[in-house]
């Protein structure tokens, strides 16, 4: 029981060759295009979310940032249907992998902070000390500042990673649970059964969330440096 | 003279539809078709454009265009986890699912 706990973790593979890049490529079936103004009501709801998280992110940026607003709606869109995808039983969430985490978080963190230092040095690396530091403080500050700066694509990785496992891990045991309690005690199966319910609804959320807070976070450091 | 519902001339096997073929001419309809990479995604495409246009691209399209396409991506990666889901490392193997057994 303890090996198979992580066994739908693991990437699959047809004889060797990684399926995994199929999966990832499944999503935009999904999500069709159209050249009409007037469309079917799947497309139409689709253009509609879109329309909404897109004005929603980047108002906040000037010209410049703006230039990133297709990578950032198609970040969110990618991560938010990757997630969701996931949720169906039997399914594999290639954001589970840490690799493919860090893939998307290092090339996206590090555009931002170089496209910060080649075109504004100066306001770039004033990020390094907050304003109004006691003058003993400085040395230990700047340290303290560059490892933060230097830990944000790990972040972003790792948070988004260990969000979807924990979740996925919790409700593979709880659902084992429920079923192997199903026999022995039925008034606590439904407590354990009300339990995996509320834990679906949050999982839809942590999907979405997690989608978001990626997005939101790449955009706040760009912001930072345009 | 031909009447008017006399085919002027016979149809090559090649270019019949799948249900038009007859059983005899299978294996050469088969050998006959187009496996190049080029011709193995037209087949997707048309696939694809197939479905959409049958259940998607309507006017008053409804949820199940999409929950039918969500439970075979349900069915298939079933079937990805089949081998998984048997395999018990201990000796004795009666049934399979081993988490759904009810003696272990």
């Amino acid at each position: 029981m303890n090996e198979n706990l992580f066994a739908p973790f693991i990437a699959p593979t047809i004889l060797g060759l990684p399926a995994a890049v199929l999966i990832i490529l499944s999503p935009p079936l999904l999500i069709p295009t159209s050249k009409y103004l007037i469309n079917n009501r799947l497309i139409t709801t689709q253009q509609w979310l879109i329309k909404l998280t897109s004005k929603q992110m980047m108002t906040m940026h000037n010209t410049k940032g703006r230039t990133w607003s297709l990578m950032l709606v198609s970040l969110i869109i990618f991560i938010a249907t990757t997630n969701l995808l996931g949720l169906l039983p039997h399914s594999f969430t290639p954001t589970t992998q840490l690799s493919m985490n860090l893939a998307m978080a290092i090339p996206l963190w590090a555009g931002a902070v170089i496209m910060g230092f080649r075109s504004k040095i100066k306001n770039a690396l004033a990020h390094f000390l907050p304003q109004g530091t006691p003058t003993p403080l400085i040395p230990m500050l700047v340290i303290i500042e560059t490892i933060s700066l230097l830990i944000q694509p790990m972040a972003l990785a790792v948070r988004l990673t260990a969000n979807i496992t924990a979740g996925h891990l919790l409700m593979h045991l709880i659902g084992s649970a429920t079923l192997a309690m199903s026999t022995i005690n039925l008034p606590s199966t439904l407590i354990i059964f009300t339990i995996l319910i509320l834990l679906t609804i949050l999982e839809i959320a942590v999907a979405l969330i997690q989608a978001y807070v990626f997005t939101l976070l790449v955009s706040l450091y760009l912001h930072d440096n345009t | 003279m031909a009447s008017v519902g006399e085919c002027p001339a016979p149809v090559p096997v090649k270019d019949k539809k799948l249900l038009e073929v007859k059983l005899g001419e299978l294996p050469s309809w088969i050998l006959m078709r187009d496996f190049s990479p080029s011709g193995i995604f037209g087949a997707f495409q048309r696939g694809y454009y197939r479905y959409y246009n049958k259940y998607i691209n309507v006017k008053k399209g409804s949820i199940s265009g999409i929950t039918m396409v969500l439970a075979c991506y349900v069915l298939f990666s079933y079937s990805f986890s089949y081998k998984h889901l048997n395999t018990y490392h201990l000796a004795f193997l009666t049934s399979e699912h081993e988490r759904l057994r009810k003696y272990h």
